[in-house]
């Protein structure tokens, strides 16, 4: 961590939330001009400030992407790891000490392609760490390849006649492994998603939150979706409220997202689980001595 | 404690994206060489909505007692 006291007020051009939680040394950020990450990045910091964390108690963890560079820009314990492995490395953390508050910051690309398995098997697994994922449809580092999560019909440098494949909703994928918490924000909405992201790391066992990103240089160059401004007016109107959603049919929510927390429910956390295995296991042994 | 809030523009930070200027409620922004600034003759409410959604992190609220803040947050580091 960053020694603060060698950045002196009067060339501190910046907020105290970034202030407080970023390595002023390492920005500006390289993200595009109106690259949705650096919005999402700030609502993650609101959230942890919101919920008074400790900076030394809590670690973020990332995978490779444009995306996974926030784990180099937030000054926290960080941990930017391999492509698609975050949550591996996240797992690791937890395990060792479930005190922690683990938070992976992800792609779409990261987090349901290259690293699918691992996200279904954490998911299902409940263990309690909060995944973000910055979706922007694309790999947007490796030069706009489609994603898991890019529409059909839409262009990526590789499918230049438009993607044959239905998308991933990487919510309801999560919540179908058995998430225990999976919801939706936008770099768009911005105080509903600092919101739900502070509910997903209060909630005890699994979260993901997809947040809808914006890449106006890969994505929206190929969709022709215009600028970075355009994209997020595309969010402003086509996102619909979880409540209000569920009056909705189906069919009046076609080509819509829907944004809030999908889906919460209790049961018991992974590391909890596993720290009340081994009590009993100790406790079998000496009643057997 | 009283405080006092200003608009505070970081012309290096700014990348000119514009996302600031179209959803300002006031319409007091505007681009001029690519770089953010106040448009004259328009009043800023210092909604801070700028702030929320600047990607850069170059547009945002200042409270007066911000040094106070920064000095508290040293002391407890
Ligand atoms: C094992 C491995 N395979 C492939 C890559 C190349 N690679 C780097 S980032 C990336 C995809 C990034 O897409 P996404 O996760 O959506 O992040 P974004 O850049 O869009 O934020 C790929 C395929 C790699 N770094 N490592
Ligand atoms: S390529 Fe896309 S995702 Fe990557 S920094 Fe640029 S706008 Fe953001
Ligand atoms: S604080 Fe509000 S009114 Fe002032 S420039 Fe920003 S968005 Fe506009
Ligand atoms: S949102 Fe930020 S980077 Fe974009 S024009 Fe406004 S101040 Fe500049
Ligand atoms: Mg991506």
């Amino acid at each position: 961590m960053v020694n603060r006291g060698d950045v002196k007020q009067k060339d501190k051009q910046m907020s105290n939330l970034v202030y407080k939680y970023m390595r002023p040394e390492h920005l500006p950020h390289i993200w595009c001009p109106g690259c949705g990450n650096g919005i999402i990045m700030r609502d993650v910091a609101q959230a942890i400030e919101n919920l008074g964390l400790s900076r030394n108690n809590t670690i973020i963890v990332s995978g490779i992407g444009c995306s996974s560079r926030a784990a180099g820009y937030l000054d926290f314990n960080t941990i930017h790891t391999t492509h698609g492995r975050a949550i591996a490395f996240a797992t690791g953390i937890k395990l060792a000490n479930p005190s922690l508050e683990v938070i992976v910051i992800a792609g779409d690309g990261d987090i349901s392609a290259i690293g699918g398995n691992h996200l279904i098997h954490a998911a299902r697994r409940n263990i309690g760490i909060t995944v973000v994922v910055m979706n922007n449809n694309i790999y947007g580092m490796t030069g706009g390849q489609y994603s898991p999560t890019t529409p059909k019909g839409a262009f990526g440098t590789t499918a230049p006649y438009g993607n044959l494949d239905r998308p991933f909703d990487i919510a309801g994928l999560a919540y179908g492994a058995g998430a225990s918490f999976a919801a939706r924000g936008s770099a768009y909405h911005v105080q509903q998603t600092i919101n739900i992201i502070q509910e997903g790391i209060h909630h005890s066992g699994f979260s993901l939150i997809d947040v809808a990103s914006v890449c106006p240089t890969y994505y929206g160059r190929k969709n022709k979706s215009g600028s970075a401004v355009d994209m997020l007016k595309w969010q402003r109107d086509n996102m619909i409220p979880a409540e209000k959603a569920a009056k909705m049919e189906p069919s009046e929510l076609k080509g819509k997202l829907v944004l809030g927390i999908l889906h919460q429910v209790q049961y018991k956390e992974f590391t909890y689980a596993y720290d009340q295995l081994i009590k009993r296991l100790y406790e079998e042994r000496e009643a057997n001595e | 404690m009283t405080t006092s809030k200003k608009l505070i523009i970081n012309s290096a930070w700014c990348k000119g994206c514009g996302i600031c200027v179209a959803f300002c409620p006031k319409g007091a922004l505007e681009l001029k060489d690519e770089k953010v600034q106040r448009k004259e003759d328009t009043e800023c409410v210092l909604c801070g909505m700028c702030e929320l959604r600047c990607p850069d992190y170059a547009i945002y609220i200042e409270e007066k007692d911000d040094e106070e803040a920064r000095n508290q947050w040293v002391m407890s580091y």
